[in-house]
């Protein structure tokens, strides 16, 4: 696994680092961190674990962003880390 | 001159018998301008004073100083109507040992003529004053450099406080007037390097927005107040100053000028829009408590029918002859709104204070028809809610909110919503814009808040509405 | 139909709000190279979560002949997008080509025939095929054209009366008609005049095409107020139905209003009018059957 990132720092975006790690660890900062932060880790974590990645430090941005722009974003800063795609060759 | 009240900012402090404990206030009129509070309370802070009590008529992001004139003990309290940036973020995790109160500005205006709020010394930053005290926001001379129009926020204090000192940055020769603040009511004139930048009062950008979601906000509020029943000849209106509210005036305009109608006035914080709009002959009269641009406030200087108002006379509760209750329609913001249509403009949704009461409050009490125009979704910060952080507007006063996802009517008003049904208009209960809300960003955990009161809202009758609490990180 | 570049997710969530008939996600043109994967996924997610209501969902893909064109295909049929849009659609074949690429990932998921195509015409060749590629699968459901790209090829360019552009809208309203599906008009670039663009409605409309492609909210109110039939149209449309309704309720072949015979394309404009106005939220629906 190498460090690879996605995402933008937009309203409504999150941008996501993600790269070796032991363990599930996320660091994120967010402007609505009190009220979603729990759910926005929870989300990342599901998202990795469904990608069969249990070992990763993830750094996150937060702008805001919807579930669904969250899983997007994961999914793809862990394609560009692990360099295996989602979708068919 | 014979008799002149100038003299140094320290002499005027020691001959008004300022003691600690007592209170001193300010006006808010330069906005993130303002150098007046700052420069009198370090100067406060120099002479020893502690344990003072500051009732400014608003704070914003400039006042982060007073943080530490809080810390050392000098200033022990504050009420205000907003807070902003450093220091409400400061106060919000626990800063002040006693609360800070907050007051709409109709509110403040009849606490400080009723003698709820007193005032022991009123330091008031003026564009221009003579040398006995008369003093304006307008400019008077060549030589005027802060100019903010309206001087309505302060004109309470000049009238009740026990000991008023002005602050000016342009001396000039007797007579000042007109002038809104009395020389009859001033012990002393202080003159200062500047008592504030000018460039800040704008409430926001003068241009049209251009952003879609703002222009469909602007568009819907525009239909409801054009099927409102309200709009006809002579009606009066009030609007706020971010994107939406001012490309409302846009399209009221065009629609006014489509069917002849014109406004007898229009109230409050005044813009250039509005200003526009009486030059052209669509509004007649305009009652300025707050010039919110450089044109507005160049408007109050020449056109003797763009009048200056105390905040008692704009938006007292508590006199009937205030100017709120002859408003039809007044256009306001949020920050949320609740399913029983209570609004909040004060506490953002992490809990941190971030706003202003502002004559929010009194408006939406005493006009025909209040309108609340907020976008239901900021990024995932939800804007209608089950129930707001703090409650500043009770719901029995508030009519209609128009969101980008619909446009919902208090039931207490069924003949409102009867109109702009029959004029086309699709209406949503507004539990469906909070369920809507929370369908498309999840359900928000509780805010943690401490048990520590850092902050008391009062409604403009004097009563207690609502505690802020302070937040923990 | 309003285009929405893929990688922007602050304007995917809500531009629905607006209320345009159809928005289209872009994965084209919008998208950078080194962004096509993530606008993929974005764009994959946003379609499975984001409530858009009753707007129709197009995504543009990339040629099947890039590196992309298969996946974009994959990701947007397993999200169930209701419609792909072919970019650069030149032949028949190439509306085989990604029919058959739709198939096979619609049999994977157990949701056969539902994605339907939009094929984009956007050079002479494609032009002069029209009707071929219109014809060229069931799933088609309108052919769109694309400007820039068409008067680059033809060695010209755009100008504000759209005179290089007549022979290519007449051509593609022609095959749509031809082939029972719908047409779409290009976008027009130029936010701030507002006047133009309303002409350039007035004028698409006039040929014939059933709807305008747009790149900003702020272009909708426009294209709505252009083809939504005004109140008098409406008045006359009903009158022609209503007395449709009362031949066929006399068993009467012949339809008469106000004593004289009612031709063929007058009822099939009166019913398109109707047709059109339920469309834009002007007459309901229920109240019309």
């Amino acid at each position: 696994m190498k460090e690879a990132v996605a995402g933008t720092l937009e309203s409504g975006d999150i941008f996501v680092r993600i790269g070796p790690g032991e363990g599930l660890q996320i660091d994120l900062q967010s402007s609505v961190a009190a009220q979603f932060g729990r759910q926005i880790k929870e989300v990342i974590g599901e998202t990795l674990k469904e990608l069969g990645i249990s070992d990763a430090h993830v750094s996150a941005v937060d702008k805001g962003a919807l579930d669904c722009t969250i899983r997007a974003r994961v999914t793809a800063a862990a394609v560009r880390s692990s360099g295996k795609d989602v979708w068919k060759d | 001159m014979r008799n002149s009240k100038v003299l140094s900012l320290e002499e005027a402090i020691r001959r008004s018998g300022l003691k600690d404990g007592m209170t001193i206030s300010f006006h808010h009129h330069f906005r993130g301008g303002d150098k007046v509070v700052n420069l009198v309370v370090d100067c406060l802070a120099r002479m020893g004073f502690k344990d003072l009590k500051l009732a400014a008529s608003s704070l914003s992001d400039v006042h982060s100083p007073l943080i530490g004139h809080i810390k050392n003990g000098v200033i022990t309290g504050i009420s205000t109507s907003g807070l902003r940036g450093e220091l409400a973020d400061a106060i919000s995790h626990g800063l002040m040992d006693s609360p800070v109160v907050f007051r709409s500005h109709g509110g403040r205006g009849s606490a400080i003529a009723n003698g709820e709020l007193k005032i022991d010394v009123a330091f008031l930053g003026a564009s221009a004053s003579d040398e006995l005290g008369n003093a304006c926001g307008v400019p008077r001379s060549e030589n005027a450099k802060s100019i903010c129009g309206s001087l309505g926020y302060a004109l309470p204090d000049a009238r009740y406080a026990s000991h008023v000192i002005v602050l000016t940055d342009d001396l000039v020769p007797y007579p000042n007037l007109p002038a809104g603040i009395r020389g009859a009511d001033v012990e002393s004139v202080v003159v200062v390097d500047s008592v504030g930048d000018s460039s800040k009062i704008s409430a926001g950008a003068i241009r049209d927005s251009k952003n879609p979601r703002d222009i469909l906000l602007a568009k819907q509020a525009a239909k409801v107040v054009i099927n409102s029943g309200l709009f006809v000849d002579g009606f009066s209106i009030q609007t706020g100053t971010g994107g939406a509210s001012l490309a409302v005036v846009k399209y009221i305009r065009e629609e006014m000028i489509a069917r002849g109608i014109k406004a007898s006035f229009a109230l409050g914080g005044i813009t250039a829009h509005m200003v526009k709009l009486h030059e052209e002959g669509l509004i007649g009269r305009l009652i300025d408590v707050q010039s919110f641009d450089k044109v507005a406030a160049q408007s109050i200087a020449s056109d003797p029918s763009h009048v200056e108002v105390s905040a008692v006379e704009y938006a007292s509760g508590q006199h009937t002859g205030s100017a709120t209750h002859a408003l039809d329609i007044v256009i306001l913001s949020a920050l949320e709104v609740d399913t029983d249509f209570n609004v909040n403009v004060l506490v953002g949704s992490d809990g941190v204070i971030r706003g202003a009461i502002g004559g929010h409050q009194d408006t939406a009490e005493d006009s025909a028809l209040s309108i609340i125009v907020c976008p239901l979704l900021r990024g995932r910060i939800p804007c209608v809610v089950p129930k707001v952080t703090t409650l500043i507007t009770p719901g029995k006063s508030v009519d209609v909110v128009v969101t980008e996802y619909g446009i919902a009517v208090n039931p207490n008003r069924p003949e409102i919503a009867e109109r702009l049904k029959a004029a086309g208009l699709k209406l949503v209960d507004i539990k469906e814009l909070a369920d809507k809300a929370r369908s498309v960003i999840g359900t928000p955990d509780p805010l943690p808040f401490g048990d520590k009161v850092v902050g008391v809202v009062m409604n403009r009758d004097g009563s207690v509405l609502d505690k802020i609490y302070n937040i923990r990180d | 139909m309003m285009f929405v570049p893929g990688n922007k997710p602050g304007m995917m969530a809500d531009a629905h709000i607006y209320g345009p008939d159809c928005i289209m996600l872009d994965l084209e043109d919008s998208v950078t190279l080194a962004e096509k994967d993530a606008a993929r996924l974005l764009v994959y997610n946003a379609l499975r979560s984001i409530d858009y209501g009753d707007t129709e969902m197009v995504v543009r893909i990339n040629p099947l002949n890039t590196p992309y064109g298969r996946k974009d295909v994959e990701a947007v049929v397993k999200a169930g997008v209701d419609v792909i849009r072919m970019p650069k659609t030149e032949t028949a074949e190439e509306v085989v080509e990604l029919e058959a690429e739709i198939l096979k990932v619609e049999k994977e998921i157990g949701r056969e025939g539902e994605t339907r195509i939009m094929a984009a015409i956007e050079s002479a060749l494609g032009v002069v095929n029209a009707y071929a590629i219109a014809t060229a699968s069931k799933r088609m459901m309108g052919i769109a054209l694309g400007a820039e790209d068409y008067s680059a090829n033809l060695k010209t360019n755009r100008t504000p009366g759209g005179a290089e552009l007549l022979l290519a809208r007449e051509q593609i309203v022609v095959a749509a008609r031809a082939a029972g599906i719908a047409c779409f008009d290009t976008v027009y670039s130029n936010l701030d005049d507002m006047d133009s663009f309303r002409k350039e409605v007035e004028l698409v409309k006039t040929l014939g095409f059933d709807g305008k492609s747009i790149i900003n909210p702020r272009q909708i109110e426009i294209v709505n107020e252009v083809f939504t039939p005004t109140e008098k149209e409406i008045t006359k449309a009903r009158a022609v139905v209503a007395a449709i309704r009362e031949a066929q309720a006399m068993g009467s072949g012949v339809i008469s209003l106000n004593g004289k015979m009612v031709d063929r394309p007058v009822v099939l404009r009166a019913e398109h009018t109707i047709a059109l106005a339920i469309a834009a939220g002007v007459i309901d629906k229920e109240e019309e059957l």
